[in-house]
């Protein structure tokens, strides 16, 4: 008889770990009075993003995040929404990447991006009550405030290329990864701020610099945690934002989609507010200790 | 001609007319831009390591090898030494080329050897190879959880992680594609 499956059983421990993690965050919220959503999986169509790729599910694909219906919700009158949803983004596969996980998004009316900073420093103190994050017998301590760094400022830190050079020579991602990354985020978490314009296309501009955009992404242990916005609320901007993204898509190849026309005709009625989408298998990573995001999942598509 | 969607563990691919093989390849993709393949090739001729990303679009020359069925008869100082099965002719390759393949040979071992002219640079191992446990920490008593692991070292020197129940002796299957523990073998 075999014995039992044992790439399977070893997981047992961080499964347990990742529903507990999953109830705390369920309870952090609905204390603070966000209402938690479910929205349809299976979706006419994302908003375009030139690099995310979505998986065809007959004529209509299946989602890359849940952010166009949690901003139609808010545009309807909601004032704080939560979600904990499955996406899938096709072809992403690595030690930190699966093309089917779990994210958690939530928004806020009457909120910017630096209300989302300090939501998610209390967040990560709820989930961590030791106040400090174990990782490979070293302390990631979550006593805010966490580090905050701008992008610009990261490149003149820590890189061979200024911001500007690694843009003009399309080296943006390389130079983030390669030399940036492994630096943010080891003694206390740290947020990443001040992205180029170009590169958030669903994010207001910061309205006294506007060729950055109000975006952050926490980092933790050099893994990207979160991506965050003060939301963009204006229907023309967005529109023909949509239509530069949509038009790189199709130049580099990729199918035609239609563009999100319910949601951009009901932007006219969206508050101010920030949303963020947060990795839950990431983070559950940084909290049990695994190198691996196979590691906190029942099953990688490679188990199946 | 590959893709970067084809890039995996262990493909082999021609970079300036010499074969490489993926050795460790990673996906990631920072903050919604663009993906970046992290790939550290092995040379298959000299068995230099290196570092390279690749960005989608960009494509690959598959390396073509031939394939010589071969016996794996041992490892003396000039490394480790195979049989052509039909010719009797003897290949000897160096442990660097063979990077942890050199870890799941087994004496007698039927292996493919890829060849480049008349040199081998490799092997096509069977996807599952039994190896016995030389060295592990002994089972903690009332550790009974079904997920606890423990490192342990089998005969070939290879050091991976078992199950907190596979105890020094005992020999086990280990996955060749991924290096990983399969199950205790019954003897």
């Amino acid at each position: 008889m075999n014995e039992i499956n044992w790439a399977i059983a070893r997981k047992r421990e961080k499964l347990i770990a990742r529903a507990r993690i999953i109830q705390q965050i369920r309870a952090f919220f609905a204390q603070r009075d966000y209402l938690e959503v479910e929205t349809p999986q299976r979706i006419p169509a994302n908003a375009p993003e030139p690099h995310i790729d979505a998986v065809p599910s007959n004529d209509w694909v299946l989602q890359t995040s849940p952010e166009l219906a949690m901003k139609r919700l808010l545009a309807a009158g909601h004032q704080r929404l939560f979600q904990i949803c499955r996406v899938w983004r096709q072809g992403e596969r690595g030690s930190q990447h699966l093309p089917e996980f779990t994210l958690l998004e939530w928004y806020r009316s009457q909120a910017n991006y630096s209300a989302l900073m300090d939501e998610c420093e209390q967040l990560l103190l709820a989930l961590a009550p030791t106040g400090a994050i174990n990782w490979q017998g070293t302390d990631i301590q979550l006593t805010p405030p966490w580090d905050r760094l701008t992008v610009a400022e990261a490149f003149e830190r820590y890189a061979s290329l200024s911001l500007q050079q690694a843009l003009s020579n399309d080296r943006f991602e390389e130079i983030l990864t390669d030399e940036i990354e492994p630096r943010l985020g080891y003694k206390r978490p740290l947020f990443l701020t001040e992205y180029p314009a170009e590169m958030a296309a669903l994010a207001r501009k910061k309205p006294e610099h506007p060729e950055v955009a109000e975006r952050f992404e926490l980092y933790i242990n050099g893994l990207e945690v979160a991506n965050a916005f003060s939301e963009l609320t204006d229907p023309v901007e967005q529109r023909q934002r949509f239509e530069q993204d949509e038009a790189t898509r199709v130049g580099a190849g990729k199918p035609p989609q239609p563009l999100p026309e319910k949601f951009l005709r009901e932007m006219h009625h969206l508050p101010d507010c920030a949303g963020i989408a947060l990795g839950i298998d990431r983070l559950i990573m940084l909290l049990t200790e695994a190198k691996r995001i196979g590691d906190v999942v029942a099953f990688t598509p490679e188990e199946l | 001609m590959y893709s970067c969607a084809d890039l995996k563990k262990g493909l082999k691919i021609l970079i300036n007319g010499e074969p490489h093989v993926i050795a460790q390849f990673d996906f990631t993709k920072p903050g919604k831009g663009q993906a970046l393949y992290k790939c550290k090739l092995r040379n298959m001729l000299n068995g230099a390591l290196f570092d390279r990303t690749y960005r989608s679009g960009e494509s690959f020359e598959p390396a073509s090898l031939e394939e010589c069925d071969m016996q794996y008869l041992y490892q003396d100082e000039t490394g480790y030494v195979f049989m052509d099965q039909k010719t009797y002719e003897q290949v000897t390759i160096e442990g660097d080329v063979l990077g942890d393949d050199k870890y799941f040979l087994v004496d007698n071992m039927e292996v493919k050897v890829l060849m480049f002219g008349e040199r081998g640079i490799g092997v096509t191992l069977p996807n599952f190879v039994n190896l016995r446990v030389t060295q592990s920490d002994p089972w903690v008593k009332g550790d009974t959880a079904a997920g606890n692991n423990k490192p342990a070292t089998v005969e070939s020197g290879y050091t991976l992680q078992v199950p907190s129940f596979v105890e020094e002796g005992v020999l086990i299957q280990i996955d060749t594609r991924t290096g990983e523990y399969v199950t205790r073998v019954k003897e």
